[in-house]
Protein backbone atom coordinates (compact mmCIF):
# COMPACT_ATOMS: atom_id res chain seq x y z
CA UNK A 1 0.00 0.00 0.00
CA UNK A 2 2.74 2.38 1.06
CA UNK A 3 4.24 1.30 -2.37
CA UNK A 4 1.00 2.38 -3.93
CA UNK A 5 0.80 6.06 -2.50
CA UNK A 6 4.68 6.69 -3.67
CA UNK A 7 3.93 5.92 -7.42
CA UNK A 8 0.26 7.72 -7.58
CA UNK A 9 -0.23 11.66 -8.24
CA UNK A 10 -1.97 14.11 -5.49
CA UNK A 11 -5.38 14.04 -6.84
CA UNK A 12 -5.11 10.18 -6.95
CA UNK A 13 -3.74 10.11 -3.53
CA UNK A 14 -7.16 12.65 -2.55
CA UNK A 15 -9.59 10.40 -4.29
CA UNK A 16 -8.08 7.01 -2.66
CA UNK A 17 -7.85 9.16 0.84
CA UNK A 18 -11.15 9.33 1.00
CA UNK A 19 -11.97 5.64 -0.64
CA UNK A 20 -9.32 3.95 1.44
CA UNK A 21 -10.42 0.90 2.82
CA UNK A 22 -13.40 0.62 0.30
CA UNK A 23 -13.40 -1.89 -2.97
CA UNK A 24 -12.42 -1.24 -6.20
CA UNK A 25 -15.61 -1.21 -7.55
CA UNK A 26 -16.74 1.96 -5.54
CA UNK A 27 -13.38 3.72 -6.30
CA UNK A 28 -14.56 3.59 -10.23
CA UNK A 29 -17.78 5.43 -9.15
CA UNK A 30 -15.57 8.69 -9.98
CA UNK A 31 -16.04 8.03 -13.43
CA UNK A 32 -19.84 8.13 -13.41
CA UNK A 33 -19.67 11.49 -13.15
CA UNK A 34 -21.92 12.84 -15.70
CA UNK A 35 -22.38 16.51 -15.46
CA UNK A 36 -22.79 18.13 -18.84
CA UNK A 37 -19.85 19.91 -19.83
CA UNK A 38 -18.22 19.95 -16.61
CA UNK A 39 -16.94 16.31 -16.26
CA UNK A 40 -12.93 16.06 -15.46
CA UNK A 41 -11.53 14.06 -18.08
CA UNK A 42 -9.73 10.34 -17.29
CA UNK A 43 -6.42 10.94 -17.24
CA UNK A 44 -4.64 8.21 -19.64
CA UNK A 45 -0.98 8.15 -20.87
CA UNK A 46 -0.62 6.10 -24.49
CA UNK A 47 3.39 4.51 -24.98
CA UNK A 48 4.32 2.45 -27.50
CA UNK A 49 2.32 3.71 -30.47
CA UNK A 50 3.02 5.86 -33.71
CA UNK A 51 1.44 7.02 -36.49
CA UNK A 52 -1.79 5.97 -37.98
CA UNK A 53 -2.67 3.42 -34.81
CA UNK A 54 -1.45 6.33 -32.67
CA UNK A 55 -4.25 9.03 -34.05
CA UNK A 56 -6.80 6.91 -34.22
CA UNK A 57 -6.62 5.64 -30.12
CA UNK A 58 -6.22 9.60 -29.50
CA UNK A 59 -8.71 10.34 -31.63
CA UNK A 60 -11.13 7.72 -30.06
CA UNK A 61 -10.28 8.40 -26.49
CA UNK A 62 -10.11 12.05 -26.50
CA UNK A 63 -13.54 12.44 -27.74
CA UNK A 64 -15.00 10.14 -24.85
CA UNK A 65 -13.44 12.08 -22.54
CA UNK A 66 -10.00 10.60 -21.91
CA UNK A 67 -7.14 13.51 -21.02
CA UNK A 68 -3.37 12.65 -22.16
CA UNK A 69 -1.00 12.82 -19.52
CA UNK A 70 2.34 11.61 -18.50
CA UNK A 71 3.00 7.74 -17.26
CA UNK A 72 3.06 8.97 -13.84
CA UNK A 73 0.00 11.56 -14.21
CA UNK A 74 -2.22 8.38 -15.56
CA UNK A 75 -4.76 6.76 -13.93
CA UNK A 76 -4.07 4.49 -15.96
CA UNK A 77 -1.84 3.27 -18.70
CA UNK A 78 -1.98 2.21 -22.07
CA UNK A 79 0.73 0.55 -23.71
CA UNK A 80 1.41 -1.52 -26.57
CA UNK A 81 2.33 -0.87 -30.40
CA UNK A 82 1.15 -1.51 -34.03
CA UNK A 83 3.97 -3.25 -35.91
CA UNK A 84 2.21 -5.69 -37.81
CA UNK A 85 -0.61 -5.34 -35.98
CA UNK A 86 -2.04 -3.48 -33.11
CA UNK A 87 -1.42 -5.00 -29.85
CA UNK A 88 -1.28 -3.08 -26.28
CA UNK A 89 -2.71 -3.62 -22.19
CA UNK A 90 -4.25 -1.27 -20.03
CA UNK A 91 -3.29 -0.74 -16.80
CA UNK A 92 -4.99 0.51 -13.66
CA UNK A 93 -2.91 2.43 -11.57
CA UNK A 94 -4.69 2.51 -8.77
CA UNK A 95 -5.68 -1.21 -8.35
CA UNK A 96 -2.01 -1.73 -9.79
CA UNK A 97 -3.34 -3.92 -12.26
CA UNK A 98 -3.77 -5.16 -16.02
CA UNK A 99 -7.11 -4.42 -16.85
CA UNK A 100 -6.65 -5.52 -20.26
CA UNK A 101 -4.47 -7.09 -22.56
CA UNK A 102 -5.47 -7.61 -26.09
CA UNK A 103 -3.82 -8.57 -29.62
CA UNK A 104 -6.52 -7.79 -33.04
CA UNK A 105 -5.47 -9.48 -36.55
CA UNK A 106 -7.66 -8.78 -39.80
CA UNK A 107 -8.50 -5.62 -41.99
CA UNK A 108 -6.33 -2.66 -41.25
CA UNK A 109 -4.37 -0.90 -38.43
CA UNK A 110 -7.46 1.57 -37.85
CA UNK A 111 -9.64 -1.15 -37.80
CA UNK A 112 -7.55 -2.90 -34.95
CA UNK A 113 -6.99 0.62 -33.24
CA UNK A 114 -10.66 1.56 -33.49
CA UNK A 115 -11.43 -2.41 -31.41
CA UNK A 116 -8.66 -1.64 -29.04
CA UNK A 117 -10.02 2.03 -28.16
CA UNK A 118 -13.06 -0.08 -27.93
CA UNK A 119 -11.81 -2.03 -25.30
CA UNK A 120 -9.82 0.38 -23.59
CA UNK A 121 -13.53 2.24 -23.38
CA UNK A 122 -15.17 -0.45 -22.07
CA UNK A 123 -12.93 -1.90 -19.77
CA UNK A 124 -12.86 1.56 -17.95
CA UNK A 125 -15.86 2.67 -17.98
CA UNK A 126 -18.30 -0.79 -18.40
CA UNK A 127 -20.10 1.25 -21.20
CA UNK A 128 -19.61 0.28 -25.16
CA UNK A 129 -17.26 2.78 -26.96
CA UNK A 130 -18.04 4.41 -30.16
CA UNK A 131 -15.14 3.33 -32.08
CA UNK A 132 -16.74 1.01 -34.23
CA UNK A 133 -19.53 3.20 -35.30
CA UNK A 134 -21.01 4.27 -38.73
CA UNK A 135 -22.24 7.95 -39.23
CA UNK A 136 -24.51 9.07 -42.49
CA UNK A 137 -24.46 12.57 -43.43
CA UNK A 138 -24.47 15.14 -46.49
CA UNK A 139 -21.53 16.31 -48.45
CA UNK A 140 -22.60 19.18 -50.69
CA UNK A 141 -20.51 21.05 -53.72
CA UNK A 142 -20.72 24.79 -54.24
CA UNK A 143 -23.65 24.63 -56.58
CA UNK A 144 -25.63 23.36 -53.82
CA UNK A 145 -26.04 20.08 -55.18
CA UNK A 146 -23.99 16.95 -53.20
CA UNK A 147 -24.51 13.07 -51.75
CA UNK A 148 -25.33 11.45 -49.02
CA UNK A 149 -22.33 9.42 -47.80
CA UNK A 150 -21.74 7.21 -45.14
CA UNK A 151 -18.60 7.02 -43.07
CA UNK A 152 -16.82 5.60 -39.76
CA UNK A 153 -17.48 7.79 -36.77
CA UNK A 154 -14.35 9.91 -37.31
CA UNK A 155 -14.90 10.30 -41.01
CA UNK A 156 -12.52 8.12 -42.43
CA UNK A 157 -13.52 5.35 -45.09
CA UNK A 158 -16.39 7.49 -46.81
CA UNK A 159 -18.40 5.97 -49.34
CA UNK A 160 -20.57 7.90 -51.43
CA UNK A 161 -24.45 6.47 -51.13
CA UNK A 162 -25.70 8.14 -54.04
CA UNK A 163 -24.13 9.49 -56.85
CA UNK A 164 -27.29 11.56 -58.14
CA UNK A 165 -25.86 15.48 -58.48
CA UNK A 166 -28.84 16.54 -56.49
CA UNK A 167 -29.45 18.97 -54.07
CA UNK A 168 -29.77 15.89 -50.18
CA UNK A 169 -30.72 16.80 -47.36
CA UNK A 170 -31.22 14.73 -43.54
CA UNK A 171 -29.58 11.12 -43.94
CA UNK A 172 -31.40 9.21 -41.09
CA UNK A 173 -30.67 5.65 -40.42
CA UNK A 174 -33.16 2.92 -39.93
CA UNK A 175 -31.74 1.72 -36.48
CA UNK A 176 -29.83 -2.02 -36.40
CA UNK A 177 -29.99 -2.10 -40.17
CA UNK A 178 -27.64 -0.89 -43.38
CA UNK A 179 -30.80 1.62 -44.30
CA UNK A 180 -30.97 4.91 -44.65
CA UNK A 181 -33.89 7.69 -45.40
CA UNK A 182 -33.07 10.87 -47.16
CA UNK A 183 -34.18 14.21 -48.68
CA UNK A 184 -32.84 14.07 -52.79
CA UNK A 185 -34.54 16.97 -55.41
CA UNK A 186 -33.24 14.49 -57.89
CA UNK A 187 -36.42 14.02 -59.69
CA UNK A 188 -36.70 17.78 -58.74
CA UNK A 189 -39.08 17.95 -56.13
CA UNK A 190 -37.76 17.65 -52.85
CA UNK A 191 -38.80 13.73 -51.98
CA UNK A 192 -37.81 11.13 -49.50
CA UNK A 193 -35.57 8.07 -50.76
CA UNK A 194 -34.69 5.18 -48.85
CA UNK A 195 -31.54 2.91 -49.76
CA UNK A 196 -31.06 -0.34 -48.44
CA UNK A 197 -26.95 -0.38 -48.32
CA UNK A 198 -26.63 -4.27 -47.66
CA UNK A 199 -28.29 -4.51 -51.40
CA UNK A 200 -27.92 -1.40 -52.95
CA UNK A 201 -31.84 -0.81 -54.12
CA UNK A 202 -33.38 2.07 -53.15
CA UNK A 203 -36.95 3.59 -54.21
CA UNK A 204 -39.16 6.63 -53.65
CA UNK A 205 -40.56 6.49 -49.92
CA UNK A 206 -42.75 10.00 -50.17
CA UNK A 207 -43.14 12.00 -53.27
CA UNK A 208 -46.63 13.91 -53.31
CA UNK A 209 -46.34 17.21 -55.96
CA UNK A 210 -45.68 19.64 -52.83
CA UNK A 211 -42.35 19.59 -50.57
CA UNK A 212 -41.30 16.17 -48.83
CA UNK A 213 -38.97 16.19 -46.55
CA UNK A 214 -36.84 15.45 -43.01
CA UNK A 215 -37.18 11.47 -42.70
CA UNK A 216 -36.53 10.17 -39.44
CA UNK A 217 -36.98 6.56 -38.91
CA UNK A 218 -38.50 5.21 -35.57
CA UNK A 219 -36.44 3.23 -33.34
CA UNK A 220 -37.96 -0.10 -34.24
CA UNK A 221 -37.44 0.72 -37.94
CA UNK A 222 -41.51 -0.10 -38.50
CA UNK A 223 -42.26 3.73 -38.96
CA UNK A 224 -41.45 7.16 -40.57
CA UNK A 225 -41.84 10.68 -39.31
CA UNK A 226 -41.32 13.38 -42.10
CA UNK A 227 -42.25 16.87 -43.25
CA UNK A 228 -44.51 16.84 -46.17
CA UNK A 229 -46.56 20.72 -47.46
CA UNK A 230 -49.55 18.63 -48.94
CA UNK A 231 -51.73 19.99 -46.80
CA UNK A 232 -50.74 24.05 -46.57
CA UNK A 233 -48.21 24.31 -44.19
CA UNK A 234 -45.04 22.25 -43.79
CA UNK A 235 -46.38 19.72 -40.84
CA UNK A 236 -45.53 16.27 -39.05
CA UNK A 237 -46.67 13.39 -40.74
CA UNK A 238 -45.67 10.04 -39.98
CA UNK A 239 -46.36 6.79 -41.70
CA UNK A 240 -45.68 3.17 -41.80
CA UNK A 241 -42.59 2.06 -43.24
CA UNK A 242 -44.03 0.60 -46.34
CA UNK A 243 -46.09 3.96 -47.07
CA UNK A 244 -49.50 2.89 -45.62
CA UNK A 245 -50.92 4.75 -42.82
CA UNK A 246 -50.52 8.14 -43.73
CA UNK A 247 -51.38 10.16 -40.88
CA UNK A 248 -50.55 14.17 -40.22
CA UNK A 249 -49.89 14.55 -36.53
CA UNK A 250 -49.34 18.23 -36.35
CA UNK A 251 -51.09 21.82 -37.79
CA UNK A 252 -48.22 24.21 -36.49
CA UNK A 253 -48.10 26.93 -38.85
CA UNK A 254 -44.33 25.72 -39.84
CA UNK A 255 -43.33 22.76 -38.10
CA UNK A 256 -39.71 21.12 -38.91
CA UNK A 257 -36.84 18.60 -37.98
CA UNK A 258 -38.85 15.78 -36.40
CA UNK A 259 -37.55 12.82 -34.43
CA UNK A 260 -38.31 10.03 -32.35
CA UNK A 261 -38.11 9.10 -28.53
CA UNK A 262 -36.52 6.44 -27.65
CA UNK A 263 -39.38 4.46 -26.53
CA UNK A 264 -41.43 5.01 -30.16
CA UNK A 265 -44.39 6.75 -27.99
CA UNK A 266 -42.71 10.47 -28.81
CA UNK A 267 -42.10 13.07 -32.01
CA UNK A 268 -40.27 16.00 -30.71
CA UNK A 269 -39.88 18.53 -33.53
CA UNK A 270 -39.31 22.17 -33.91
CA UNK A 271 -42.20 24.20 -34.55
CA UNK A 272 -43.32 28.39 -34.29
CA UNK A 273 -46.02 29.67 -32.55
CA UNK A 274 -47.19 33.25 -32.36
CA UNK A 275 -43.49 34.12 -33.85
CA UNK A 276 -41.64 32.58 -31.71
CA UNK A 277 -39.06 29.27 -32.28
CA UNK A 278 -39.86 26.41 -30.22
CA UNK A 279 -39.29 22.81 -29.52
CA UNK A 280 -42.67 20.33 -29.27
CA UNK A 281 -43.76 16.73 -29.02
CA UNK A 282 -46.36 14.98 -29.89
CA UNK A 283 -47.51 11.59 -30.03
CA UNK A 284 -46.66 9.38 -32.27
CA UNK A 285 -50.23 8.14 -32.65
CA UNK A 286 -51.27 11.49 -32.92
CA UNK A 287 -52.38 13.47 -29.70
CA UNK A 288 -52.27 16.79 -27.79
CA UNK A 289 -48.80 18.71 -29.34
CA UNK A 290 -47.01 19.74 -25.89
CA UNK A 291 -44.13 22.73 -25.51
CA UNK A 292 -40.29 21.49 -24.32
CA UNK A 293 -39.16 24.55 -22.73
CA UNK A 294 -35.41 25.42 -23.64
CA UNK A 295 -35.39 28.21 -20.90
CA UNK A 296 -31.92 30.57 -21.95
CA UNK A 297 -31.94 28.35 -25.35
CA UNK A 298 -33.55 31.12 -27.76
CA UNK A 299 -34.63 29.64 -31.20
CA UNK A 300 -34.38 26.35 -30.90
CA UNK A 301 -34.70 23.67 -33.75
CA UNK A 302 -32.49 20.06 -34.74
CA UNK A 303 -33.54 18.53 -31.44
CA UNK A 304 -32.23 14.93 -31.38
CA UNK A 305 -33.36 12.32 -28.01
CA UNK A 306 -30.73 10.37 -26.64
CA UNK A 307 -31.02 6.64 -26.91
CA UNK A 308 -31.18 5.98 -23.06
CA UNK A 309 -33.96 8.98 -23.16
CA UNK A 310 -32.48 10.78 -20.67
CA UNK A 311 -31.09 13.81 -22.95
CA UNK A 312 -32.50 15.70 -25.54
CA UNK A 313 -30.04 17.99 -28.28
CA UNK A 314 -30.85 21.16 -30.56
CA UNK A 315 -29.26 23.44 -31.83
CA UNK A 316 -30.17 27.32 -30.29
CA UNK A 317 -29.27 30.29 -32.38
CA UNK A 318 -28.43 33.27 -30.67
CA UNK A 319 -26.81 34.80 -33.43
CA UNK A 320 -24.17 32.40 -34.22
CA UNK A 321 -25.59 28.23 -33.91
CA UNK A 322 -24.35 26.35 -30.60
CA UNK A 323 -25.33 22.91 -29.38
CA UNK A 324 -27.30 22.59 -26.28
CA UNK A 325 -28.01 20.09 -24.18
CA UNK A 326 -30.97 19.22 -21.52
CA UNK A 327 -32.43 16.61 -19.16
CA UNK A 328 -35.04 14.87 -21.62
CA UNK A 329 -38.02 15.27 -18.55
CA UNK A 330 -37.09 19.05 -17.95
CA UNK A 331 -35.67 18.68 -14.84
CA UNK A 332 -32.63 21.41 -15.78
CA UNK A 333 -32.36 24.05 -18.22
CA UNK A 334 -30.27 23.68 -21.09
CA UNK A 335 -26.21 23.63 -21.41
CA UNK A 336 -24.66 25.30 -24.08
CA UNK A 337 -21.66 22.82 -25.45
CA UNK A 338 -20.21 24.14 -28.73
CA UNK A 339 -20.55 26.39 -31.62
CA UNK A 340 -22.26 24.26 -34.30
CA UNK A 341 -25.56 22.45 -35.47
CA UNK A 342 -27.66 19.32 -36.51
CA UNK A 343 -26.57 17.55 -33.46
CA UNK A 344 -27.03 13.64 -33.63
CA UNK A 345 -26.58 11.36 -30.35
CA UNK A 346 -24.05 8.27 -30.25
CA UNK A 347 -25.71 4.99 -29.86
CA UNK A 348 -23.93 5.20 -26.34
CA UNK A 349 -25.82 8.31 -25.57
CA UNK A 350 -22.74 9.95 -24.56
CA UNK A 351 -21.04 11.53 -27.37
CA UNK A 352 -22.77 14.19 -30.17
CA UNK A 353 -22.01 14.46 -34.08
CA UNK A 354 -22.87 17.76 -35.40
CA UNK A 355 -21.47 20.00 -38.32
CA UNK A 356 -20.60 24.09 -37.64
CA UNK A 357 -18.85 26.52 -40.29
CA UNK A 358 -15.01 26.87 -41.03
CA UNK A 359 -14.86 29.58 -43.52
CA UNK A 360 -18.21 29.09 -44.50
CA UNK A 361 -17.97 25.27 -45.17
CA UNK A 362 -19.15 22.83 -42.82
CA UNK A 363 -17.28 20.79 -40.87
CA UNK A 364 -18.37 17.51 -38.92
CA UNK A 365 -17.23 17.37 -35.49
CA UNK A 366 -17.48 14.88 -32.36
CA UNK A 367 -18.10 16.46 -28.87
CA UNK A 368 -17.83 14.69 -25.96
CA UNK A 369 -21.02 16.31 -23.73
CA UNK A 370 -19.72 15.38 -20.31
CA UNK A 371 -16.03 16.60 -20.57
CA UNK A 372 -16.71 19.11 -23.09
CA UNK A 373 -14.17 17.68 -25.37
CA UNK A 374 -14.41 18.20 -29.22
CA UNK A 375 -12.72 17.37 -32.63
CA UNK A 376 -13.13 18.09 -36.11
CA UNK A 377 -13.65 15.02 -37.69
CA UNK A 378 -11.58 14.38 -41.40
CA UNK A 379 -13.58 16.14 -44.12
CA UNK A 380 -15.05 14.52 -46.82
CA UNK A 381 -15.77 16.51 -49.39
CA UNK A 382 -16.93 20.03 -49.76
CA UNK A 383 -19.38 20.88 -47.07
CA UNK A 384 -20.49 18.56 -44.75
CA UNK A 385 -23.19 18.70 -42.79
CA UNK A 386 -26.36 17.45 -41.62
CA UNK A 387 -24.27 14.10 -39.92
CA UNK A 388 -26.71 11.02 -38.30
CA UNK A 389 -25.24 8.62 -36.17
CA UNK A 390 -25.92 5.16 -36.90
CA UNK A 391 -27.60 3.41 -33.70
CA UNK B 1 0.17 -6.88 -3.88
CA UNK B 2 3.57 -6.77 -4.90
CA UNK B 3 3.54 -10.13 -6.73
CA UNK B 4 0.21 -9.18 -8.42
CA UNK B 5 1.88 -5.94 -9.94
CA UNK B 6 4.82 -8.52 -10.50
CA UNK B 7 2.59 -10.62 -12.54
CA UNK B 8 0.67 -8.26 -13.97
CA UNK B 9 3.24 -6.59 -15.61
CA UNK B 10 4.66 -10.15 -16.58
CA UNK B 11 1.59 -10.42 -18.64
CA UNK B 12 1.75 -7.62 -19.99
CA UNK B 13 5.64 -8.03 -21.62
CA UNK B 14 4.44 -11.30 -22.66
CA UNK B 15 1.38 -10.00 -24.88
CA UNK B 16 3.95 -7.40 -25.61
CA UNK B 17 6.53 -10.14 -27.18
CA UNK B 18 3.97 -12.36 -28.54
CA UNK B 19 2.61 -9.26 -30.88
CA UNK B 20 6.35 -7.81 -31.65
CA UNK B 21 7.19 -11.25 -33.00
CA UNK B 22 7.79 -13.61 -30.57
CA UNK B 23 6.64 -17.42 -32.20
CA UNK B 24 3.51 -18.29 -29.61
CA UNK B 25 0.59 -17.32 -30.26
CA UNK B 26 -0.82 -14.30 -28.37
CA UNK B 27 -3.52 -15.46 -25.90
CA UNK B 28 -5.93 -12.57 -25.95
CA UNK B 29 -6.22 -12.21 -30.04
CA UNK B 30 -9.20 -10.65 -31.38
CA UNK B 31 -9.52 -11.45 -35.44
CA UNK B 32 -11.73 -8.90 -37.06
CA UNK B 33 -13.56 -9.20 -39.54
CA UNK B 34 -13.17 -8.42 -43.26
CA UNK B 35 -14.53 -5.51 -44.82
CA UNK B 36 -16.57 -2.87 -43.71
CA UNK B 37 -17.02 -3.21 -40.15
CA UNK B 38 -20.77 -3.43 -39.13
CA UNK B 39 -22.20 -0.07 -38.04
CA UNK B 40 -24.97 -1.35 -35.90
CA UNK B 41 -24.39 -3.80 -32.81
CA UNK B 42 -27.20 -6.09 -33.59
CA UNK B 43 -25.77 -6.93 -37.07
CA UNK B 44 -24.69 -10.39 -37.32
CA UNK B 45 -21.79 -10.51 -39.51
CA UNK B 46 -19.59 -7.79 -41.11
CA UNK B 47 -21.89 -7.17 -44.71
CA UNK B 48 -19.55 -5.24 -47.26
CA UNK B 49 -21.27 -1.85 -48.44
CA UNK B 50 -21.34 -1.82 -52.08
CA UNK B 51 -20.12 1.68 -53.39
CA UNK B 52 -23.81 2.90 -54.11
CA UNK B 53 -26.77 1.60 -56.11
CA UNK B 54 -25.99 3.51 -59.72
CA UNK B 55 -28.96 4.27 -61.69
CA UNK B 56 -29.38 2.88 -64.92
CA UNK B 57 -32.05 4.75 -67.09
CA UNK B 58 -32.34 1.98 -69.49
CA UNK B 59 -33.47 -0.83 -66.92
CA UNK B 60 -34.61 1.49 -64.11
CA UNK B 61 -33.89 -1.42 -61.56
CA UNK B 62 -34.42 0.39 -58.71
CA UNK B 63 -38.03 1.61 -59.26
CA UNK B 64 -37.49 5.03 -59.42
CA UNK B 65 -38.84 6.83 -62.07
CA UNK B 66 -36.43 8.92 -64.19
CA UNK B 67 -37.12 12.67 -64.53
CA UNK B 68 -35.99 14.92 -67.63
CA UNK B 69 -34.32 17.85 -66.24
CA UNK B 70 -36.69 19.38 -68.68
CA UNK B 71 -39.76 18.30 -66.90
CA UNK B 72 -41.53 19.60 -63.63
CA UNK B 73 -44.44 17.73 -62.66
CA UNK B 74 -44.80 16.63 -66.30
CA UNK B 75 -44.22 19.84 -67.92
CA UNK B 76 -41.93 22.58 -69.47
CA UNK B 77 -40.38 25.39 -66.96
CA UNK B 78 -39.80 28.65 -68.02
CA UNK B 79 -37.63 30.38 -65.74
CA UNK B 80 -37.60 33.36 -67.67
CA UNK B 81 -41.18 34.48 -68.18
CA UNK B 82 -41.79 35.34 -64.52
CA UNK B 83 -38.38 35.95 -63.39
CA UNK B 84 -39.01 39.40 -63.00
CA UNK B 85 -41.65 39.09 -60.38
CA UNK B 86 -39.26 37.43 -57.99
CA UNK B 87 -40.61 38.27 -54.50
CA UNK B 88 -38.63 39.06 -50.94
CA UNK B 89 -39.19 38.42 -47.38
CA UNK B 90 -37.78 40.33 -43.97
CA UNK B 91 -35.58 37.81 -41.60
CA UNK B 92 -37.47 34.71 -40.44
CA UNK B 93 -40.67 35.51 -42.46
CA UNK B 94 -42.97 34.06 -44.26
CA UNK B 95 -45.27 37.18 -44.44
CA UNK B 96 -45.72 38.82 -48.10
CA UNK B 97 -45.24 42.10 -48.00
CA UNK B 98 -47.41 44.87 -49.01
CA UNK B 99 -44.56 45.90 -51.53
CA UNK B 100 -44.39 42.80 -53.11
CA UNK B 101 -48.36 42.78 -54.30
CA UNK B 102 -47.88 44.03 -57.76
CA UNK B 103 -45.13 41.41 -58.38
CA UNK B 104 -48.17 38.71 -57.18
CA UNK B 105 -50.83 40.49 -59.23
CA UNK B 106 -48.33 40.47 -62.43
CA UNK B 107 -48.11 36.35 -61.73
CA UNK B 108 -51.52 36.13 -61.73
CA UNK B 109 -52.36 37.97 -64.44
CA UNK B 110 -49.84 36.01 -66.51
CA UNK B 111 -51.63 32.73 -65.57
CA UNK B 112 -55.11 34.09 -66.36
CA UNK B 113 -53.97 34.79 -69.53
CA UNK B 114 -52.58 31.38 -70.21
CA UNK B 115 -55.13 28.82 -68.81
CA UNK B 116 -53.36 25.99 -69.81
CA UNK B 117 -49.88 26.69 -67.50
CA UNK B 118 -49.35 25.99 -64.12
CA UNK B 119 -47.02 27.52 -61.57
CA UNK B 120 -43.97 26.21 -59.61
CA UNK B 121 -43.43 28.82 -56.63
CA UNK B 122 -39.98 28.30 -55.19
CA UNK B 123 -39.49 29.03 -51.76
CA UNK B 124 -35.86 30.26 -50.68
CA UNK B 125 -33.65 31.38 -47.45
CA UNK B 126 -30.61 32.98 -46.25
CA UNK B 127 -28.11 31.08 -44.54
CA UNK B 128 -28.94 32.74 -41.23
CA UNK B 129 -31.23 29.09 -39.73
CA UNK B 130 -30.58 25.72 -39.67
CA UNK B 131 -31.11 23.62 -42.57
CA UNK B 132 -34.09 21.66 -42.24
CA UNK B 133 -35.42 24.65 -40.47
CA UNK B 134 -34.70 27.01 -43.81
CA UNK B 135 -36.40 24.19 -45.89
CA UNK B 136 -39.75 24.30 -43.72
CA UNK B 137 -39.78 28.23 -43.45
CA UNK B 138 -38.64 28.34 -47.66
CA UNK B 139 -42.10 26.03 -48.34
CA UNK B 140 -43.93 28.20 -46.24
CA UNK B 141 -42.39 31.76 -48.20
CA UNK B 142 -43.94 29.63 -51.09
CA UNK B 143 -47.15 28.36 -49.98
CA UNK B 144 -47.47 32.03 -48.93
CA UNK B 145 -47.28 32.81 -52.04
CA UNK B 146 -49.83 30.27 -53.14
CA UNK B 147 -52.22 31.59 -50.88
CA UNK B 148 -51.88 35.00 -51.93
CA UNK B 149 -52.23 34.02 -55.11
CA UNK B 150 -55.60 31.87 -54.27
CA UNK B 151 -56.82 35.80 -53.16
CA UNK B 152 -56.02 37.12 -56.65
CA UNK B 153 -58.17 34.28 -58.47
CA UNK B 154 -55.72 32.03 -59.39
CA UNK B 155 -57.09 28.13 -58.66
CA UNK B 156 -54.70 27.08 -56.23
CA UNK B 157 -54.27 23.55 -57.94
CA UNK B 158 -52.22 25.07 -60.63
CA UNK B 159 -49.90 26.25 -58.46
CA UNK B 160 -46.72 23.88 -57.29
CA UNK B 161 -44.55 24.65 -54.20
CA UNK B 162 -41.25 23.69 -53.39
CA UNK B 163 -38.95 24.53 -50.87
CA UNK B 164 -34.67 24.96 -51.62
CA UNK B 165 -34.28 26.10 -47.64
CA UNK B 166 -30.92 27.67 -48.20
CA UNK B 167 -29.48 25.50 -50.78
CA UNK B 168 -30.21 27.52 -53.71
CA UNK B 169 -28.93 31.28 -52.66
CA UNK B 170 -29.45 33.80 -55.73
CA UNK B 171 -26.38 35.71 -54.43
CA UNK B 172 -23.25 33.30 -52.91
CA UNK B 173 -22.58 36.20 -50.50
CA UNK B 174 -22.24 36.58 -46.69
CA UNK B 175 -23.73 39.54 -45.89
CA UNK B 176 -27.22 41.93 -45.20
CA UNK B 177 -27.86 42.54 -49.26
CA UNK B 178 -26.84 38.89 -50.43
CA UNK B 179 -29.37 37.43 -47.73
CA UNK B 180 -31.94 40.01 -48.66
CA UNK B 181 -31.63 38.77 -52.36
CA UNK B 182 -31.47 35.37 -50.98
CA UNK B 183 -34.79 35.60 -49.21
CA UNK B 184 -37.24 34.87 -52.19
CA UNK B 185 -40.03 33.37 -54.14
CA UNK B 186 -38.83 32.46 -57.23
CA UNK B 187 -41.71 31.90 -59.77
CA UNK B 188 -41.50 29.55 -62.89
CA UNK B 189 -44.07 29.14 -65.17
CA UNK B 190 -45.05 25.89 -66.70
CA UNK B 191 -46.74 25.28 -69.84
CA UNK B 192 -47.46 21.94 -71.30
CA UNK B 193 -45.85 19.10 -73.32
CA UNK B 194 -46.49 19.87 -76.94
CA UNK B 195 -49.38 17.07 -77.90
CA UNK B 196 -50.37 16.47 -74.27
Amino acid sequence: MKNCLKICLPVLIAVFAVNIGYSQDEITITHEITVLGNTRPIPVSLDGFSGEAASVLKFDLYVQGFAFVTPDAAQYQINGSASGDVSGSLTDKLAKKVILSKSYTGTNLRRQAHAFANDIVFAITGKKGIGQTKIAFKAQQADGTGEIYVSDFDGHDALAVTHDNAIVSKPSWVPGRLALYYNSYKLENPDIFYSDLSTGQRRVFASSSDSNFSPAASPDGSKVAMILSKDGRPDVYVANADGSNLKRLTTGIEDSSPCWSPDGQWICFATKISGRRLLAKVPADGGAVQVIHTAGAPNPTEPDCSPDGKWIAFTRQAGEFDICVMPADGSAPPTVLAEGEAPSWSPNSRTLVFNHSVHYLQTLSVLDVFTKQVKDVARVSGSDSEPAWAK
Amino acid sequence: MKTKLIYSLAFALAVTLAATGCRHKPVNVTPLPQGMTPPLPTEPSAPTLPPGPTMNPGENPTGIPEASPEEINGMIPDRAALAAYTIHFAYDSAVIRDSEQSSLQSVASALAADPNAKLLVEGNCDERGTEEYNRSLGERRALAAREALAKLGVDPMRVFTRSYGKDKPADPGHDESAWQRNRRDDFVLLHPKPGS
